[in-house]
This record gives C-alpha cells, sequence and structure tokens, in this order.
C-alpha cells in the first residue's frame, strides 16, 4: 500500500505546484484533465444509460420492414403509431391480443391501486404504534415483518396457488390485491416507521393534552406532517405492485385477472413474436413507472435510502 | 382538555397497559395481512413438502418424510441451479457495486448537465423488469438484433451471434440485462452515501498533498462502507431469487445454462407437476437466503462496530 500512496503523491507537484498560484484564473492541466474525464464520463454513461431504452422506442413506432431489415437501419424510414392505436384504443376487431393487453391494463392499474392503499393505510398505522409505543414483542415483530420480505415468493407459490384456488379466488383480481397488499406491507411498515421517527414526539403529546384520541392524533396531527413519506411509501408500493410477475403467472388464467406483465409474456410465442407490438406494449407498460421516476425523483430516491439506511 | 380527562376514566392513566393495547389494536391488522398471506402458506408448504404430490397422479400423495429434500439435495440438476444461482449473484452483485460506485462518484463531481444524467438514471431503475427483460431479449436477438446489427457495423464480429440461444454467451447477456438495471439503483443509494461525507475532509486531503486515488482509497471508500454493505446485502437476496428476468429472457435455458434455482423450482413443480418437490424447493431456498441473511448480519454487525 505505502508504495503505491507514494506514485502519486510524488506526480503531483510536477504538475500541479508551478499553475497552483494562479488557480484562480486560466484552468490548470489538471483542471481541464479532470473535465475532459468527467464529461467523456458523463456521455458514455448517458448513451449506454438511454440506448437500450432509446431503441425500444425506436421499434415500437417503427415498421416492421425497417425493424427487420439487415444491415439494420437505425433510424427507420417509415413511421406510425398505430401499433400504440391498435393497443390502446384498438380498431381492429378479433385482434384477442390487444384486447388482452387492454383488459391487463385495467387489471393492473386497479390491483395495483387498491395494493397501495390498503398496504400504505394498514403498514402506516402499524408504523405508528412502532414509532411511538413500547410494548412486549416489539423488537421481534419488527424483525418478523422484515424477514417476510427476505422470503423468496418461490417458497409460498404453490400452497398460495392452492388456498386461492380452494377459496375460489383464482383467477380474480381480488387473489392478487390480497397478495400483493401482505407482500408491500412490511416496506411500508419499515419505510414510515423511519420516516415517523423523525417527527417529534412533542406533536403528539401537545394534541393528547388537547384531548385528541391516538387514532385522531394520527390521522389529524402526523399524517398531514408526513405527506412526502407517505407519497414516496406509496410510489415504491404501487411500483412493486406493477412489477410482479411470477405470481401473476399462476394466479390468473383468464382476462378477467390478467396483468399487465403477463399479458407481455402472452407477446411471445402465442402467435410468433411480433417484436414491433411487443416494444410498442412494452413502452406503454413502461409509462406509468417512468411518470413516477421522473415526476417523483425525488421521493422515489427518498425512500429508497431511508429504507436502506434506517436501523 | 377537561373533556379528553372525561374520556378516559381512572384506569387510562396507569401507562403501560393501554399502551399495550392500543398497540395490538394498531399493529392487528397489518399482522393479520402478513399472517393470511404468509405464515399459513408457509405452514402449507411445510407440510406438502413431506408428502409425495405429482398432479399426474391425483388422488395417492403417500407420506415421504424428508424425501424430497433428500432427493433434491443428491441430484445434480438441483446443485447445478445452485451453482448458476450463485454464479449470477456474484457476478451480478460485483459490477453492480463497483459500476454503481463509479457512476455515483461521477454524479457527484460537480459539472454542467449534471441535472440531465441525475434525473435519466432512474429510467432503467424505474423500467418494469418484465419490459426490461423483453427489452434486451430484443436487442439479443439472433437475427434481428440490434446488438448484432451494432456489433458487425463496428466491426466487432462478422457474423451474427445468437446470444441467448447459445449455452456459452445466454448466462452473460441475463446478467448484462440485470447490471443495466440495477446498476443505478446501487449508483443512486451510494450517491446519498457521498452527499452526507464532509467536504472539508477532500480539501483537508488535498492541502496534505493527496491525489485523487489517494483521497478515494483512504477517505471516501471507508466512509462509504456502510450503505456499501447495505446496498451489497440488498442485492445478493435479491439476485439469489432471481426468477423474471431469466424466465422472460431465456426460460431457463439453453439446455439449464441459465436455470437457477428459483427456474428450476419452478419448472420441477409446474412442468413437472411435482408439487412435493416443488415445496421442498422452495424450502430449500428459503433456508439458503435465511442463512446468507444470518452471515450477512454478522458481517454487517462486525464492520459497524469497527465504525464506531
Amino acid at each position: 500500500m505505502s508504495t503505491h500512496v507514494a506514485g502519486p503523491r510524488g506526480k503531483v507537484p510536477a504538475s500541479g505546484t508551478a499553475p497552483r498560484p494562479a488557480r484562480r484564473k486560466p484552468l490548470t492541466l489538471r483542471q481541464v484533465r479532470r473535465a475532459l474525464l468527467v464529461y467523456a464520463g458523463m456521455a458514455i454513461a448517458l448513451v449506454v444509460i438511454v440506448g437500450p431504452f432509446a431503441w425500444l422506442l425506436i421499434s415500437s413506432v417503427a415498421d416492421k420492414v425497417d425493424l427487420l431489415s439487415r444491415p439494420l437501419s437505425w433510424i427507420p424510414a417509415h413511421i406510425s403509431l398505430q401499433r400504440f392505436i391498435d393497443l390502446t384504443v384498438g380498431t381492429s376487431p378479433g385482434d384477442s391480443q390487444a384486447e388482452e393487453f387492454r383488459s391487463a391494463l385495467g387489471n393492473s392499474m386497479l390491483i395495483a391501486s387498491v395494493t397501495t392503499l390498503v398496504g400504505v393505510s394498514v403498514g402506516t398505522v402499524a408504523a405508528y404504534a412502532f414509532s411511538r409505543f413500547r410494548f412486549p414483542g416489539h423488537g421481534w415483530m419488527i424483525l418478523a415483518f422484515m424477514g417476510t420480505t427476505m422470503l423468496p415468493p418461490i417458497a409460498l407459490l404453490l400452497p398460495m396457488y392452492q388456498i386461492m384456488n380452494t377459496l375460489g379466488l383464482a383467477d380474480t383480481p381480488v387473489a392478487l390485491m390480497i397478495i400483493y397488499s401482505s407482500f408491500v406491507t412490511p416496506y411500508v411498515v419499515w419505510l414510515m416507521r423511519g420516516y415517523l421517527d423523525t417527527i417529534p414526539r412533542e406533536l403528539d403529546d401537545a394534541a393528547r393534552v388537547d384531548g385528541c384520541s391516538r387514532l385522531g392524533v394520527l390521522w389529524r396531527i402526523i399524517l398531514p406532517v408526513s405527506k412526502p413519506g407517505l407519497l414516496s411509501t406509496a410510489l415504491l408500493a404501487f411500483l412493486l405492485a406493477w412489477d410482479e410477475f411470477l405470481y401473476a403467472l399462476v394466479i390468473t388464467q383468464t382476462n378477467a385477472s390478467r396483468t399487465i406483465p403477463v399479458a407481455l409474456n402472452d407477446f411471445i410465442g402465442r402467435y410468433g413474436v411480433d417484436f414491433g407490438r411487443l416494444a410498442t406494449g412494452g413502452v406503454i407498460a413502461a409509462i406509468p413507472p417512468l411518470i413516477i421516476g421522473f415526476v417523483f425523483q425525488r421521493y422515489i430516491v427518498a425512500g429508497l435510502t431511508a429504507g436502506s439506511v434506517k436501523g | 382538555m377537561i373533556e379528553g380527562k372525561l374520556h378516559r376514566a381512572p384506569v387510562g392513566r396507569s401507562k403501560p397497559w393501554p399502551e399495550t393495547w392500543v398497540a395490538a389494536a394498531f399493529v392487528a391488522p397489518a399482522a393479520l395481512v402478513i399472517l393470511l398471506v404468509v405464515a399459513i402458506p408457509l405452514a402449507r408448504a411445510g407440510w406438502m413438502s413431506l408428502f409425495n404430490i405429482e398432479l399426474t397422479k391425483p388422488g395417492v400423495e403417500p407420506f415421504v418424510g424428508l424425501g424430497n429434500y433428500i432427493t433434491q439435495l443428491t441430484s445434480a440438476g438441483f446443485w447445478d441451479s445452485i451453482y448458476k444461482a450463485l454464479f449470477f449473484t456474484v457476478v451480478t452483485t460485483v459490477l453492480e457495486l463497483s459500476l454503481g460506485t463509479g457512476l455515483a462518484m461521477l454524479m457527484d463531481q460537480p459539472m454542467r448537465f449534471r441535472w440531465v444524467l441525475r434525473s435519466l438514471v432512474i429510467l432503467p431503475w424505474a423500467l418494469p423488469t418484465i419490459v426490461n427483460a423483453l427489452m434486451w431479449r430484443w436487442i439479443d436477438n439472433a437475427t434481428y438484433g440490434s446488438l448484432n446489427a451494432l456489433g458487425t457495423q463496428l466491426g466487432f464480429f462478422h457474423a451474427y451471434v445468437p446470444w441467448l440461444s447459445q449455452d456459452t454467451t445466454a448466462m452473460w447477456m441475463v446478467i448484462l440485462a440485470d447490471v443495466w438495471k440495477m446498476t443505478p439503483f446501487c449508483a443512486l443509494l451510494i450517491l446519498a452515501g457521498l452527499q452526507g461525507i464532509d467536504r472539508d475532509l477532500f480539501e483537508a486531503a488535498r492541502v496534505d498533498g493527496g491525489g485523487t486515488v489517494d483521497i478515494f482509497r483512504r477517505i471516501v471508500l471507508p466512509l462509504l462502507t456502510p450503505i456499501i454493505m447495505i446496498v451489497l446485502v440488498l442485492r445478493t437476496m435479491e439476485a439469489f431469487k432471481v426468477f423474471d428476468l431469466i424466465w422472460i429472457m431465456t426460460g431457463g435455458g439453453p439446455a439449464s445454462s441459465t436455470q437457477t434455482v428459483a427456474i428450476y423450482a419452478y419448472r420441477t413443480a409446474y412442468q413437472g407437476y411435482d408439487f412435493g418437490q416443488g415445496a421442498a424447493l422452495g424450502y430449500i431456498i428459503a433456508i439458503a437466503i435465511m442463512l446468507l441473511a444470518a452471515v450477512y448480519l454478522w458481517l454487517l454487525r462486525r464492520t459497524g462496530t469497527t465504525e464506531s
């Protein structure tokens, strides 16, 4: 280690001491080199990050002829939004794939919204208890909650499938709402407990003295000041439900309950793969999460870091 | 004030009891949801794993004890899938952490248009896993894929390569897709850690004549260790369970070259119609992950104590 350190240290004065007095005026060689490095890095990062998705976007509007040409033409000669119209509004009757996709969009919206609502309300109330009250089992209950998030979904898949069958809930959106709510709740508890811990207890005490009930304190005093935390938690819960594939694959069988990931999976193979349509479906499916990601980036990142750093 | 006191009769003021009851009422709904949807299926899976349940033989479900576990733990296919899962986990985690650290450092540099990078970086993470998998499947396509087009047009290789259907490249393509999606996640978390570091430390080190590499190794990296450890834990646990991405891109193939343990379990249960074996496999994976968690917890605690 010590020999390594000597290298850069020895070099620095050679290139760095001479221009150092004039630091403020022209750029030093070191600064120029640094800037070049930084901007080159940024350019590479941007190309790598955006490139694959840009190709998906191009594929979604490009004509089939352009997509299947060799050598590949990167900028398609013919562009149309026809596939977007087919999949969303649907002009051609008998297009069962588009029909499935449309109903899946509705199902996914419904399931993810209900999951978010149930998970966030149930989880926040529990988080409040964990944040404010001391009670027997406080510690191990949090551990148990977090332990469930580590369970591999595949371990619960078979019995869940059978239970839903016996309850008559197989192939219903309700089955997925129940399952996803249970997946989301521990995350909500974890995130919201962390958030509520940052809110001073004096607020609760003051409200209690003024005659507020415990639930009243939570509802009227704490929740209004927890909006940022609630927002980031809700968004993450929504994304989790929107993304889920394994359970949906097994529980859903028809358009009654199929979600977006399953519908997209069905694009493969059933009638041979139409890559243009696949790309279009993928772009549509990505719109809600991308809007969430870009518009609420601050909250998402706050939620992610809080969730991983707290505790 | 008076109202509040009246409402809560004499007992109300003895602290411990009411608080426990209130807490129980508050926690109950969440506990119930989790109990019903996690604990019951988990118990049932444990029970199922002790029987020979093959859907091809309805009505015949003999008790086999730990037979299913023994069958799996002595099968070559199972150990191969464990190896595949470990390979996927180690390679993706190492790549995502190192590239993520680099990306985070880059996003931390003062530069113009930094906001462009900082906002676009969330794109891969926000993209649904299924869409990511389909996108890479299309990019890696053997006859029309853009990866082949790009590679041949730039002269990296001359013939189109069937990336996903040859066993030497399939796993690497799956890894590439995962690294593309999850590196930004790691970078965002590490960036948050970087921003928590006191800038004066850099200045002080620079004044003392420390070079960039020096500062990174002596100051930045040690201070980032806690957050890197956490990201490491999160990523390994997720990666070991990987299913969606591989299922969509390769289905575990060609042959079993990308068949990680979750894919193997799914195939055993739903394509082999062997629910007993499937349940046993689920338990084995769960236990493996719990062991991993225990090791990490121990490691975290150790680095935690050395930090403070």
